[in-house]
């Protein structure tokens, strides 16, 4: 095994920046990484034992311990609770034999949660090994679990036919279904394979390409809506002896699922992107960072990249546009919300610990390695193809003045519809609401976690710039009254995710919990802020909603929760917003449960508190009246 | 070419060099902006939030950030005061600081910016988590329940390699910052002095010496933390 | 001018607190004139006789009877003051917060160093003693507390300028040297 481990290190040049890949091969080998790879990485890459820890310890597939044979990591996000997970989790702890976090003694299983991977349209899901299981009920878990103990293969316990679409493709196999419910732009069968590439491209010097853009008024698909042309056009402004694409397929956010479906049916449209970002910005190194949950499209991935190769669309001189040199490399990561947030996507690609950077500088002046590097999301740089193909007026004549052309929605929770739909921006929430099959709705969740609630009973006394005061949401949950707003960038702005809550939802209990939960789990923890203040607001609200709350935990969470808002990345800064965003907007839920007449109350419970020494010291617990 | 700019901090105009981060060009000119994670001579990483100021109504950190020509500064308002206090209270809460007990008392950044912004209690509860401490080393204690996780000894303590003594491990509120076994057994005394010198808190600490200085003499007894950059 | 009324209490400290409120030297004799005191190990009152106007807490909450008497002075005072470490943060004795209860009481009986006299190995358990919390609980944990001054112990001159706030009910001035933690 030594001599695997050193062959891979030896692969990858003994590259301190390569650690990821390093980690990621020994994995595939091994399972995990035990103290002796670690000092002989150590050794190898020249850096301490600790820093090679420091990554190790950071990401959530990784191990130091040795795993099971079948490893698996169940959804925890919010809408597997939805479909069933408590059903499933008891049924995969029976059927094992062991509890979560546990690996059984004969090695076969091991038992993990996990943070949402990307399959909210059918969940409950999970990984075993990389691969992924939808749509998981107790009667199927316990035909896995025993096809696996009879020594069936992965592959052979899928119990269904595969996917729709290219999830059938004998690179992919997966039983992930894509759930394109509307296309437009971009989910649009009249998309020809590198068309642009091979035959617009050379029409346009780099400048027009960057004016084509800018003129097209396309901005950041990942959620900050940074205008793309603008991102470009300083990209090719900053010297460098490279300069870097990055395609951020890290979608982590709590119901996305956008970029999953993308690449998968039309990866082709995404890798051209990058060529033509590369060819309007000068760069030469192309980087991918998939997240380490879609590591079952990597095969097909790589092999959509040989095919380009082959055909001269990437490479030297590529489509015989001189000294057009470009080459795209797939990136795994290995199971971190945070790398999501560009900086630390690059910090992850260097190996290290997916911590955010300080800016400035930002990306752009110096990011991979230093480098100038322009990171855009898949969907931005797939946007980007169809501009060019078909130019920024007629991209323009879609969606609204401020926001251009369409947006990609994942929708999951309590709809008849969940999956993809492909909107011009500035469509209403009630026709998305019409659209996916959504009656009964209590509130919806638009952007993931980091998002806003707006409740109906107070939203009278609100103004939309009082709260954006306050939060800067990636997204927002909506509730109602606001069901006519439009998404847009100056309304409600959006990366994407939707996860709607019928009224038989608890909204405190089960959602917000979820999420703080969740960024808890997530936080790189650099900042003392997110390091610690989520924690201690989620310990308020449980105090809450177990009866011991008091009016005033309700203005200490409001006046805590600004502190986050110091902190490094759009993390931390958004960490609070479960709690924040559902007391300005579902006030009247927290005020149900703090007591009326108390104005303390800390929770102190004596007849608990002495309960173990008494215990061990065998005595009964008594208690006599005071004076 | 001229390198002098200009700005301001809270209305007053301040001259700075070109490529100076705010926390520099306020001390040059006498004007305190808190820090804790921030060390002199080595690349800032906004890790603490302490230095905390608004631009353009965004905060941002004044120790990483470089001035710029007419860059108005926000920093000795109410808002970011009590921002500022917040955190001090939150990284009291989130260890175990037992002040009276600790070998670092009276010359602690973390107890002096309490001092200075008057915490009397912290406004969040007492966490008292599980936290080890690390004496594996010959030469120092690495006590985890006063880390801040500052970084401080993960910029500033390295050998002659560049490896570091010190690391993050996990992630999140289980951060830790550890000290490299195999580097610990080697470690000289003027390795280990600067490393317990570099930290703001009690965190390292020196073997077989303690309690030097007696109580009045300490470097915050009588005079607040930042009163040397002043005027 | 109506005194007004004091009491005081030791909880789970060590009576430094006392002993430091006892340090405001001669300022003493002007305390006696503008207030007097009920429960408190000074005058050894032990039970109160009016209602109090400033109850003072030394100490943290250990044990049963720690809650039963802070509780008993928040029902009786009208303004509470956590004074010193322990009462604000739990001070010393929350050193044994994260270690389990029985492992403590384990070493406290059975196997420390100085142990030496217990060869039946026995456990105090008689009703009449305290009952063992958990944790050393903060006191604003437990009741809430109004006004808190921190060191340990207080310095004198603090607990001075605050008492006689409190009296006067003026704006208390902090001067830089007063406000410690040890």
């Amino acid at each position: 095994m030594k001599q695997k481990i050193n062959q891979i290190i030896s692969d990858y040049g003994a590259d301190r920046n390569r650690l990821m890949d390093i980690l990621l091969d020994i994995h595939d080998v091994q399972g995990y990484v035990d103290k002796e790879d670690i000092k002989l990485l150590s050794e190898s890459l020249g850096i301490s034992t600790a820093e090679v820890n420091e990554t190790v310890s950071f990401y959530h597939f990784f191990s130091d311990k040795p795993r099971a044979k079948f490893n698996i990591y169940l959804n925890n996000g919010i809408t597997a609770h939805m479909s069933g997970r408590q059903a499933v989790k008891e049924a995969l702890e029976h059927a094992c034999g062991i509890n979560f976090g546990q690996v059984s003694d004969d090695g076969m299983f091991g038992l993990f949660d996990t943070s949402c991977i990307g399959m909210n349209d059918q969940d409950p899901a999970a990984l075993i090994n990389d691969v992924v299981f939808t749509h998981l009920t107790p009667y199927r878990v316990e035909k896995l679990i025993s096809g696996l103990r009879e020594g069936k293969e992965l592959k052979e316990v899928i119990y269904e036919s595969y996917g729709d679409g290219h999830n059938a493709d004998p690179d992919v196999q997966s039983m992930v279904y894509n759930h394109i419910r509307k296309g437009s732009i971009l989910l649009n069968k009249d998309y020809e394979r590198f068309e642009v590439l091979k035959k617009e491209l050379a029409k346009y010097s780099p400048q027009d390409v960057i004016q084509t853009i800018e003129d097209s008024n396309l901005r950041g698909r990942g959620g900050a809506g940074f205008p793309t042309g603008m991102k470009w056009r300083f990209g090719r402004l900053v010297d460098g002896e490279h300069r870097i694409i990055i395609c951020n397929a890290d979608e982590g956010e709590p119901g996305t699922f956008k970029d999953r479906v993308m690449l998968t049916e039309f990866p082709d449209l995404v890798f051209e992107g990058m060529v033509i970002a590369a060819y309007a910005t000068g760069a030469d190194i192309g980087l991918v960072y998939l997240r380490y949950e879609y590591k079952y499209l990597l095969k097909y991935l790589n092999k959509i990249l040989a095919e380009m190769r082959k055909q001269n669309l990437l490479g030297k001189s590529i489509n015989g546009v001189k000294d057009f040199n470009f080459d795209i490399r797939i990136q795994l990561g290995a199971g971190a919300y945070v790398c999501g947030e560009e900086s630390a996507l690059i910090e992850s690609l260097e190996g290290k610990r997916g911590e955010p950077r300080d800016k400035p500088p930002f990306p752009v002046e110096k990011g991979y390695r230093e480098l100038p590097t322009i990171v855009n999301n898949v969907e931005t740089l797939a946007s980007a193809v169809r501009i060019l193909k078909n130019g920024a007026e007629w991209y323009s004549s879609f969606g609204t003045k401020d926001s251009t052309g369409t947006k990609l929605l994942s929708i999951s929770g309590d709809c008849k519809f969940p999956g993809i739909y492909e909107v011009e921006w500035g469509t209403s929430i009630t026709e998305v609401l019409e659209m996916c099959g959504a009656d009964d709705v209590q509130a919806i969740q638009v952007g993931g976690p980091s998002g806003m609630l707006i409740g109906p009973r107070d939203f009278d006394n609100l103004t939309s710039s009082e709260l954006m005061k306050w939060y800067k949401p990636s997204g927002m949950m909506v509730a109602e009254k606001f069901f006519d707003r439009k998404l847009s960038y100056s309304d409600l702005p959006t990366g994407g995710s939707m996860i709607i809550f019928n009224n038989d939802r608890e909204l405190l209990r089960d959602v917000v919990m979820n999420f703080m939960d969740f960024f808890i789990e997530e936080s790189c923890g650099s900042c003392s802020t997110c390091r610690n203040l989520p924690f201690i607001m989620k310990k308020k609200l449980e105090k809450i909603l177990n009866g011991h709350g008091v009016r005033q935990d309700i203005d200490d969470l409001l006046s805590w929760g600004k502190t986050l808002k110091v902190s490094r990345c759009g993390l931390g800064q958004t960490a609070g917003n479960p709690i924040l965003t559902s007391i300005l907007n579902f006030r009247h839920l927290y005020e149900q449960h703090v007591q009326a007449m108390a104005d303390y109350d800390n929770l102190f419970d004596i007849t608990k508190s002495v309960e173990a020494a008494n215990k061990f010291v065998g005595r009964k617990t008594e208690f006599h009246q005071s004076n | 070419m001229n390198n002098t700019i200009k700005f301001e901090i809270d209305g007053k105009i301040i001259e700075a060099e070109k490529g100076q981060t705010i926390v520099e060009a306020a001390q040059a000119n006498g004007i305190y902006i808190p820090t804790l994670c921030n060390f002199s001579g080595v690349k800032p990483k906004g890790c603490c939030r302490m230095c905390t100021i608004k631009i353009n109504n965004k905060f941002m950190t004044a120790c990483t950030t470089p001035v710029a020509d007419g860059m108005e500064v926000e920093n000795n308002t109410e808002e970011i005061t009590d921002i500022r206090k917040s955190i001090i209270e939150l990284l009291f809460v989130s260890g175990n600081h037992f002040c009276p007990a600790c070998e670092k008392s009276g010359n602690c950044e973390l107890q002096a910016l309490a001092y200075r912004y008057q915490m009397m209690v912290p406004r969040f509860p007492f966490l008292f988590p599980q936290k080890g401490v690390d004496a594996s080393s010959p030469k120092i204690v690495k006590d985890q329940n006063r880390c801040i996780s500052c970084k401080r000894c993960i910029k500033t303590i390295e050998d002659e390699k560049g490896r570091k003594y010190f690391a993050y491990k996990n992630r999140g509120n289980k951060l830790e910052v550890v000290l490299d076994e195999e580097m610990a057994k080697t470690m000289t005394d003027e390795i280990a002095q600067l490393a317990m010198e570099n930290c703001p808190v009690g965190s390292i600490l020196r073997k077989e010496i303690g309690y030097i200085q007696p109580i009045g003499t300490r470097k915050y007894d009588k005079k607040p933390i930042g009163s040397e950059i002043e005027v | 001018m109506v005194k007004k009324v004091i009491a005081t209490t030791s909880l789970a400290g060590c009576f430094g607190c006392h002993m430091s409120l006892l340090d405001i030297d001669e300022r003493i004799l002007d305390l006696i004139e503008l207030v007097e005191f009920n429960k408190s190990p000074i005058d050894d009152i032990k039970k109160f006789t009016k209602r109090v106007d400033i109850g003072i807490i030394e100490g943290g909450c250990c044990n049963s009877e720690n809650v039963e008497v802070l509780k008993y002075f928040r029902e009786n005072c009208d303004v509470l003051v956590s004074l010193g470490e322990c009462a604000i943060m739990g001070g010393l004795p929350a050193l044994r917060n994260g270690i389990p209860i029985e492992e403590c009481i384990q070493e406290a009986y059975i196997d420390g160093p100085t142990v030496q006299l217990n060869s039946k190995k026995i456990l105090p358990n008689d009703p009449e003693l305290p009952m063992l919390l958990d944790n050393v609980y903060p006191c604003h944990e437990i009741v809430k507390i109004d006004y808190f001054l921190p060191g340990c112990p207080p310095r004198a001159d603090l607990i001075w300028d605050a008492l006689v706030a409190l009296i006067t009910g003026k704006e208390m001035d902090l001067p830089y040297e007063v406000v410690k933690f040890d």
